[in-house]
């Protein structure tokens, strides 16, 4: 059938070893894309007007919280597909990409309080993103707690993928319900730089950001995920081979 | 187009008096980033040892099994 | 399991007297519980009570943050009575009972979550006013306040519902529960202060409710269905 190549997706032997080919060239796309955008942002990329250097943040700020979001889609995406399809590797990558993402919206967050001292006045304002940052990072945090709470491993696997669905259908309402309180509640000055209106020599380097914020996460959530398949698999005879073949020793 | 913002070296650090929160928060996120390089890495490092050094004991005691029922055939165990 | 067939489940919703059958079982078996009724209603006026103490005896600030108060401990106090929600059932075995039956667990769950509302939700939202008065709640506030509870509650118990579902199988979830459902009532919470404050402000109420009453519509289709498939993932255990 056709469907081999998706099933061979699902098993941890085929990702880890052919993850092991391209890793380091996603290692170094993503730290060269990243250099060069952090040395463009924080040297060569015009100050702000309003803001002064303190606006050079939003190269790290903006990407991070673009990933923690993205990285909480695709942990739930990975968590479905292993509920549907019962697929082993899925719930690797889904465990792998909870610690990745609550990395990823404490990174959003510290640096956008830091970033509120100098343009607000105040490291924490309720505003209706960081708020919803919040929240996302607590959602990554039960779903960790949660996986993390089962002995029997796929029940661990199985309770965390639903509770991160349940979690994707409520991240729509809870940004939703939070960006109308806080209307509500704070007159509308307090706003962040539009994105829209952001001149081109600024902008470049944050896209160039963004692309390496992206390949940095696939990179890094391939490694957690072969860690974590090395952890889970060990005593198959896939991984002792392969262990087999490094240390050499054979009747 | 491009060139240089800053006129020097400490003027760059200082950013206008917005140093201190930039660099700490380019310092905190690539802490944060460096950390989730890091620890899988170190992780499977530590598995692998830990792996091979079972598979390497596993070996040596079928081994000594093999070598105990067979006892005119010893030469190829050797190494 | 999601494969069986459409016919059967066309005949189960034909079979109301079943549901109700069903709710009345788990009426009685609540009502034999007192304690898990009535101590998340002392936590609520207890923390209440607690809470002039601690901010200060001044009508006016208690006047402005009574609303969130009041919805603030409706909620912890509905977090705090859901742990118990499938446990017995899991303990005592009926739950795995129900889940080897060829019927859907959307109806057995749904009786559970409905009547964790009458004996914890409903009783909250009629205490209200009372507490409205003891933190001097705005006449305007004490009419959308007790509706908001009546459809937030609600919300709350359904939703509360997949994290003890979830749980059940572990040993000591109390926080754990906390950690993981107090995000999911995050709209709940928005909504149901929303409701009060508009009405203290002199605005319509209506908008607000409806919101209310959609994410009470949304969790009452699919929360039961989360609840059913995490048991089935708990009995694996």
């Amino acid at each position: 059938m056709s469907w081999q190549w998706f099933h061979r997706l699902g098993s941890p032997r085929w990702f880890y070893q052919k993850s092991s080919a391209w890793l380091p060239w996603l290692g170094a796309a993503a730290l060269l894309l990243l250099t060069v955008g952090i040395v463009w942002g924080l040297g060569f990329a015009p100050e702000d007007a309003k803001q002064g250097n303190s606006y050079r943040i939003i190269y790290i700020h903006v990407p991070a919280a673009f990933l923690a979001l993205a990285g909480y889609y695709i942990m739930a995406i990975s968590g479905a597909i292993g509920l549907i399809w019962k697929m082993k590797l899925s719930f690797v990558v889904m465990r792998a990409a909870a610690p990745i993402g609550a990395v990823l919206t404490f990174v959003a967050l510290f640096t956008g309080a830091v970033w509120g001292k100098p343009t607000w006045g105040t490291y924490w304002v309720w505003d209706a993103r960081i708020t919803s940052m919040l929240i996302l990072f607590f959602l990554y945090l039960g779903v960790m707690a949660l996986s993390g709470a089962f002995s029997r491993e796929q029940s661990g696997d199985k309770a965390s993928a639903l509770l991160a669905l349940v979690g994707t259908v409520n991240i729509p309402i809870i940004y939703k319900s939070v960006d109308w309180w806080f209307t509500l509640h704070q007159p509308a000055t307090l706003k962040l730089t539009e994105a829209s209106t952001i001149d081109p020599s600024m902008f470049y380097p944050l896209i160039t950001m963004i692309a390496g914020f992206y390949l940095f996460y696939a990179w890094v959530l391939t490694l957690h995920t072969r860690a974590l398949i090395l952890q889970r698999e060990w005593r198959t005879q896939w991984v002792r081979e392969l262990m087999g073949t490094s240390s050499a020793a054979r009747g | 187009m491009m060139e240089f913002q800053f006129d020097s070296l400490a003027g760059f650090l200082a950013m206008n008096g917005h140093g201190p929160y930039v660099w700490a928060a380019y310092g905190v996120a690539l802490l944060a980033m460096a950390a989730l390089v890091l620890v899988p890495t170190l992780r499977q490092k530590a598995l692998r040892a830990e792996i091979a050094r079972r598979v390497r004991q596993e070996e040596a005691r079928r081994r000594a099994a093999q070598g105990a029922r067979a006892t005119h055939t010893a030469p190829e165990l050797a190494d | 399991m999601p494969g069986q067939g459409g016919a059967r489940r066309a005949v189960r919703f034909s079979r109301l007297p079943g549901f109700l059958t069903l709710l009345r079982t788990e009426f009685i078996l609540a009502a034999r519980r007192r304690a898990d009724i009535v101590n998340p209603l002392l936590f609520f006026v207890t923390v209440l009570a607690m809470m002039p103490l601690g901010i200060g005896p001044e009508p006016e600030m208690l006047a402005r943050m009574a609303p969130g108060l009041i919805w603030v401990m409706a909620l912890l106090a509905t977090l705090l009575s859901q742990e118990s929600l499938f446990r017995n059932d899991y303990e005592d075995g009926s739950l795995e009972q129900l889940a080897l039956q060829s019927q859907p667990l959307y109806f057995p769950v749904l009786a559970k979550v409905l009547v964790h509302w009458l004996v914890t939700g409903l009783p909250l939202a009629l205490l209200s006013p009372l507490l409205g008065m003891m933190l001097n709640l705005g006449a305007a506030g004490y009419w959308p306040l007790f509706v908001s509870l009546v459809l937030g509650t609600a919300s709350l118990s359904l939703i509360g519902g997949v994290g003890a579902a979830l749980t059940v199988a572990l040993r000591r979830p109390g926080l754990l529960l906390a950690l993981i459902i107090m995000p999911l009532y995050v709209p709940v919470l928005i909504f149901g202060t929303g409701t009060v404050q508009a009405a203290l402000d002199g605005y319509s109420f209506g908008p607000q409710l409806a919101i209310l009453g959609a994410i009470l519509a949304t969790a009452a289709a699919l929360a039961p269905l989360a609840s059913a498939g995490a048991i089935r993932i708990s009995l694996e255990n």
